[in-house]
């Protein structure tokens, strides 16, 4: 494997931020090389942020942005409308969207070309394992899922545990694992 | 030994060495992007991990005073900070190198204001360049760790003592989650050792006085020592990188040459883009373009005959800088080493780029495109532009 490049779409307060940094952890916990970095703005709840992850078998020593992404992973759909998203995607490069719509019908609404399109409605998830809607967490299951077994849902799971242990009450814990695992198993495409 | 290997930030790989240290006292004062290494490191005490006492002043003024106290106490220190928050502390700054404290600091380098910027350049370390403390760069999370272990042992060497600052660029290392190898708690703090402080305040068996009036009867012959102090440090630097190589197998030295030997460009930088340049030297060799890289670790004290002969057999080297030296003659890289190879028989070209100020990216591209001027300028004999910028609208 080369290096995976993956950049992420969201809005401040989706978590895009804390998915790009968990995968990379994830990574390196399998024995890969993960790098995982956020494009820090003014920082408002809302406003379109991007997050980015690169993932490879080989010591990591870019230290710049993404451009030339092999995933793109949009964490809110009204984005679609307002950020070239696939800017810079590579040929045969794949895109996964939170959305309740199916691969044909964000082809159809949102004109996007992309061969490999996956979609899952990460927000219902997240509302109804977690009680909020933070979609990063079912994404990333959905991710992984897309990304057809480079990295384990266990360790995605195990990581996401870790880092929210000192965070977060058991309830929350329990409700984005049970989340992920959900996303992992309904993604479409 | 088995491997540690954790998934770190750069100011997390910071706090993670500053735990295995375990300074005896640290000051803190919060400034972004350096405000998670000193959270971390309050996290640390506050969970018993180790027993630092932190003071938490008001100011970065007060934060570098606390710790000129301390160190002179005879405590071995800690503290950090970035941008605004180290021209605050300046006047202290200073002090705390003419008193010959071996403090440690971690400057995340930032953006100076106005106008208010909290992104990653070097315009406030480089600022600093002639307060007399050491300047260790990082690549990346695991230099900024090894660094801050590093520059222990050499602030504190019999023939050193002078502070050192461990500089790494603003949220591009800060705050990017990256691999990083560590070694055991006991490991480090049997490198760094226990510290036995040549005096102390607090010592009253041996008393001493500390920053007494100093006119023009000695304030010269002290500044003298300090220069000599500096020039020790040359020698530490890489003594210490040299048992660090046995413990770790990571080799540290002035600089890190790549690919530079046989290159008719070069590119010299600190820093984080040093890695995205090498891997744009990796492309176009395979390209058939003899280019190479050489990242500068140590700026100060500045090895000048080191870099005139690693660079004299190369046709053209291209130096970029991240601080402005506004009305000067090129950036602070550029000027040292042009002068630095003045006494060369061959002397290269040398050609200066201001990049990536507040915190601008430095992509591949634009990497790429400057060594293809650097070549052009190889083949050509001319120079167009002396002085130039990456990625800038005109």
């Amino acid at each position: 494997m080369g290096m995976l490049e993956i950049r992420w779409h969201g809005r401040g307060g989706q978590g895009a931020k804390t998915a790009s940094t968990l995968l990379a952890a994830v990574a390196i916990e399998e024995g890969k090389y993960g790098q995982g970095f956020p494009e820090y703005g003014p920082e408002r709840g809302g406003a379109p942020m991007k997050g980015f992850t690169r993932i490879s078998d080989e010591p990591i020593r870019y230290h710049c942005g993404i451009y030339h992404p092999d995933i793109v992973v949009v964490l809110d759909p009204t984005l679609l409308l307002l950020v070239n998203v696939t800017e810079g995607l590579k040929e045969g490069g794949s895109l996964l969207v939170n959305t309740p719509l199916s691969p044909d019908e964000v082809r159809k609404r949102y004109g996007v070309k992309v061969e490999k399109l996956y979609t899952i409605d990460a927000t219902k998830i997240s509302l109804e394992e977690i009680g909020k809607p933070i979609p990063n967490t079912p994404m990333l299951g959905a991710l992984i899922r897309a990304m057809g077994g480079m990295i384990s849902l266990e360790t995605v799971l195990s990581n996401i545990r870790k880092k929210f242990a000192r965070k977060f009450p058991e309830k929350v814990i329990q409700g984005n694992l049970n989340a992920v695992k959900r996303a992992y198993e309904e993604v479409k495409g | 030994m088995a491997k540690n290997l954790l998934a770190l930030t750069g100011n997390d790989a910071g706090a993670y060495a500053v735990k295995q240290v375990q300074p005896d006292v640290a000051a803190v004062f919060p400034i972004t992007p350096q405000t998670e290494l000193m959270h971390k490191v309050a996290e640390y005490v506050a969970d018993g991990v180790i027993d630092t006492e932190l003071i938490t002043v008001e100011s970065e003024h007060s934060a570098m005073s606390a710790t000129v106290g301390a160190a002179a106490g005879g405590a071995r220190t800690f503290t950090a900070t970035a941008a605004n928050g180290f021209a605050l502390m300046w006047e202290i700054v200073y002090i705390a190198s003419s008193l010959r404290l071996p403090i440690v600091m971690a400057l995340i380098n930032r953006a100076l204001s106005a106008p208010i910027n909290i992104h990653g350049d070097h315009s406030d370390s480089m600022g600093g360049r002639d307060t007399g403390w050491v300047q260790l760069y990082s690549e990346g999370a695991q230099e900024v760790y090894d660094n801050i272990i590093q520059a222990y042992r050499i602030a504190e060497h019999k023939d050193v003592l002078l502070p050192v600052m461990a500089t790494f660029d603003g949220f591009i290392i800060s705050h990017t989650t990256e691999i990083v190898d560590t070694l055991t708690d006991e490991v480090v703090r049997k490198f760094v050792g226990e510290y036995k402080p040549a005096y102390s305040l607090l010592d009253i068996d041996h008393p001493i006085t500390v920053g007494p009036l100093d006119l023009y009867d000695w304030y010269f012959e002290h500044k003298r020592s300090q220069i000599e102090a500096t020039k020790h440090a040359k020698r530490v630097i890489l003594e210490v990188a040299d048992e660090f190589y046995k413990l770790t197998g990571r080799r540290y030295g002035y600089f890190d040459d790549y690919r530079v030997d046989d290159a008719e460009a070069v590119i010299v930088v600190l820093g984080s883009a040093a890695g995205t340049t090498k891997c744009v030297v990796d492309k176009m060799r395979k390209d058939g373009k003899k280019v190479g890289v050489l990242k500068l670790r140590v700026f100060r004290p500045f090895p000048a005959e080191e870099l005139a002969d690693a660079l004299k057999d190369v046709p053209v080297v291209g130096v970029l800088d991240r601080a402005v030296s506004f009305g000067g003659w090129g950036g602070p890289v550029f000027n040292e080493l042009r002068s630095a190879m003045y006494n060369l028989e061959r002397r290269p070209e040398v050609v200066n780029y201001y990049y990536g100020l507040g915190g601008r990216d430095i992509n591949t591209e634009q990497i790429e495109e400057t060594f293809n001027t650097l070549l052009e300028i190889a083949e050509t004999g001319k120079v167009k532009e002396r002085f130039g910028y990456i990625g800038l609208r005109e």
